[in-house]
């Protein structure tokens, strides 16, 4: 009995790398191909939402903890990257590493702080975090306040690839990306990565199995403020700008839109997600106010009728796991 | 003239007054918040644009109707209430078995709505609403000027405040209420329309912050994004106070307001970030908050 019990786990566990295996192919190809159909601007974008996301959703999705300020960490490590190479003139990379390193350490701030409440405060003690740290940025002569930091040189990678070059900023944009998508995804499949499972299916049990639950937060939310940053310092590169927008509450909103788009606690769902919403924020960016409208009406549309999101539809559907 | 501290009386008192004005909204938008976290398990993150809402329906129905200041007081709550029974209704019925976390979701979609579409039709720039006649001016208390409208903002919502607490903590409806709060099975079974009171609670959590957008209205002016200002402010207030305890909410409120513009006398630099300072200090050292009743 138990072998085949085995067996059966042992298949299943299989077919959902197949299938994660076959979903990642079909992503790279889209993303190879991408430059040659779409504008590079553009899928960089989305590329850097998608991480953000994929950040976000390590927390939401894998722990159960509801962040509502995300734009903190993607905000300030994008100040700090722009800051870096255009005032110091560092090289690319070490202005990413900068850019990461100040989001981790926000992320330590405020994770400690944060999960000392659990549920719809900890979203809300997020939420503050982020709102007094927008207002710092307002008034820090480091942000350049409402003009933001603009013109960031991307410089040379290494000393050796010009970032000025539209491929091969994609080509790095997309390795750094991806690199991220395959640490998370290690992340979700270790013994670690089990844990903070067993925490959002049934905290007061993984204490009992001996587990200190909030150690396990706090790393799961630190590691998901730092990939955060990492995606708002590549972000600052790509656009050669930091602004406002990025640490403001609307942003927040945006990644837990983009996650809930795609489908909370999927991999690819948050890939998805900031791809469809990027997408539309293109299409509509001459419609002025109709876009927060519509963000809205996605919202609620999600919520009432399709909260497993796009990926998690598909998977549920195909009864496989994506 | 004298001085406190090396500052002006006048700056002083005028900074501890606009502090009350503030702690008054803080304490009646949380009011709201707790009335409607208590009975429906959700954050109302559409509190802050019903708040609008109210300062908006009073300058519409004055400028297209001519119904004054005292009229919109009573009639504006009762319409932006009305919307709020349509939303539980409509969409936060539906929610009341799954995680808290999508009440959340969802009132923070329909802040986004209400807000863009206000931010379509009237821009984003503020709205001058006149501060009604009977209340126009004001007196010289010696230490300091009081403006009437101002000192009436302090009044009224000290009476809302105490009123709500009294209605929730001392009469029979209010014993129904915490009572279906406690255990809305068994108060049902008592043969209490437990869903109709849920209903009616939402429609009077927002009342409160209609009402309270219509007293904000000749203060600040009248503006889309006047709530989502207010609402992250209020969180953090609800944070420190704790959910449990209708008193907590009015006393916690009203002490951070005046916190506030104490910080703005002394350390301006950090007056719009004080709260929120606050909000980490109480969090590391009394997690559950004041007034607080665990997680």
């Amino acid at each position: 009995m138990a072998t085949v019990a085995q067996a059966a786990a042992l298949k299943a566990r299989h077919d959902s790398e197949r299938s994660v295996g076959v979903a990642f192919a079909i992503m790279l190809a889209f993303l190879v191909a991408g430059p040659f159909l779409l504008y590079p601007v553009f899928l960089m974008k989305a590329l850097c939402f998608a991480l953000f996301a994929c950040a976000f959703n390590l927390l939401i999705g894998y722990v159960g903890l509801v962040s509502f300020g995300h734009a903190l960490y993607f905000g300030w490590a994008s100040y700090l990257t722009a800051y870096a190479a255009k005032s110091w003139g560092m090289q690319p990379e070490i202005a990413i590493l900068i850019g990461t390193a100040t989001a981790a350490a926000l992320g330590i701030v405020a994770g400690i702080v944060a999960i000392r409440r659990q549920g719809i405060y900890f979203a809300m003690i997020t939420l503050a975090l982020a709102q007094m740290m927008y207002l710092v940025a307002l008034r820090l002569p480091l942000t350049g306040g409402e003009d933001g930091i603009q013109a960031v040189p991307r410089g040379r990678l290494f000393g050796l690839f010009d970032l000025n070059h539209e491929m091969t900023m994609y080509i790095f944009v997309l390795v750094v990306v991806l690199a991220a998508f395959l640490l998370i995804y290690r992340i979700i499949n270790s013994p670690f990565g089990e844990v903070l499972k067993a925490i959002r299916e049934n905290e007061p049990r993984t204490i009992s199995l001996g587990y200190q639950t909030d150690r396990y937060k706090v790393v799961a939310f630190v590691l998901s403020a730092t990939l955060a940053g990492l995606a708002g310092s590549v972000k600052a590169l790509v656009f050669q700008l930091a602004s406002l927008t990025d640490v403001h509450w609307t942003m927040s909103g945006e990644v837990l839109l983009m996650t809930l788009v795609g489908g909370l606690g999927t991999i690819f769902g948050p890939v998805v997600g900031a791809f469809l919403i990027v997408a539309m924020e293109n299409y509509l960016a001459s419609f002025g106010q109709w876009v927060l409208i519509i963000q809205g009406a996605i919202f609620v549309v999600c919520v009432l009728v399709f909260r497993r999101g796009i990926v998690g539809e598909l998977a549920h559907r195909l009864h496989v796991r994506l | 003239m004298f001085q406190i501290f090396g500052i002006p009386s006048q700056a002083l008192f005028g900074q501890l007054l606009l502090g009350l004005i503030n702690g008054s909204f803080y304490a009646l938008l949380s009011l709201g918040l707790a009335v409607i976290f208590g009975m429906l398990n959700i954050i109302n993150f559409t509190h802050g644009a019903q708040y609008m809402m109210g300062a908006f329906a009073a300058y519409l129905l004055l400028q297209h109707l001519g119904i004054n200041y005292w009229a919109a007081l009573v009639i504006v709550p009762i319409i932006v209430g009305l919307t709020g029974i349509i939303v539980e209704r409509l969409f936060l019925q539906q929610l009341q078995k799954l995680d808290p976390l999508y009440g959340l979701l969802l009132t923070f979609g329909l802040a986004l709505i209400i807000e863009g579409l206000f931010r379509n039709y009237y821009g984003s720039s503020g709205l001058p609403y006149g501060v009604p006649d009977a209340l126009q001016g004001g007196r010289n208390l010696g230490f300091m000027f009081l403006p009437n409208y101002r000192a009436w903002v302090i009044g009224f919502s000290l009476v809302i405040c105490f009123a709500t607490w009294f209605a929730i903590e001392r009469t029979r409806l209010g014993s129904y209420l915490r009572a279906a709060t406690e255990n809305p099975t068994l108060v049902r079974a008592f043969g209490i329309n437990v869903p109709r009171m849920v209903m009616l609670t939402y429609g009077f959590g927002v009342a409160l912050a209609a009402l309270a957008g219509v007293m904000a209205a000749p203060i600040y002016n009248v503006s889309p994004q006047m709530g989502s200002d207010i609402i992250i402010v209020v969180f953090a207030v609800v944070v420190i106070g704790g959910m449990g305890s209708i008193m907590g909410a009015i006393i916690t409120g009203f002490t951070l307001g005046i916190v506030e513009g104490l910080t703005k006398v002394f350390f301006p630099e950090a007056s719009n970030t004080v709260i929120f300072a606050i909000m980490i200090v109480v969090l590391l050292v009394r997690p559950a908050g004041l007034f607080g009743r665990g997680a």
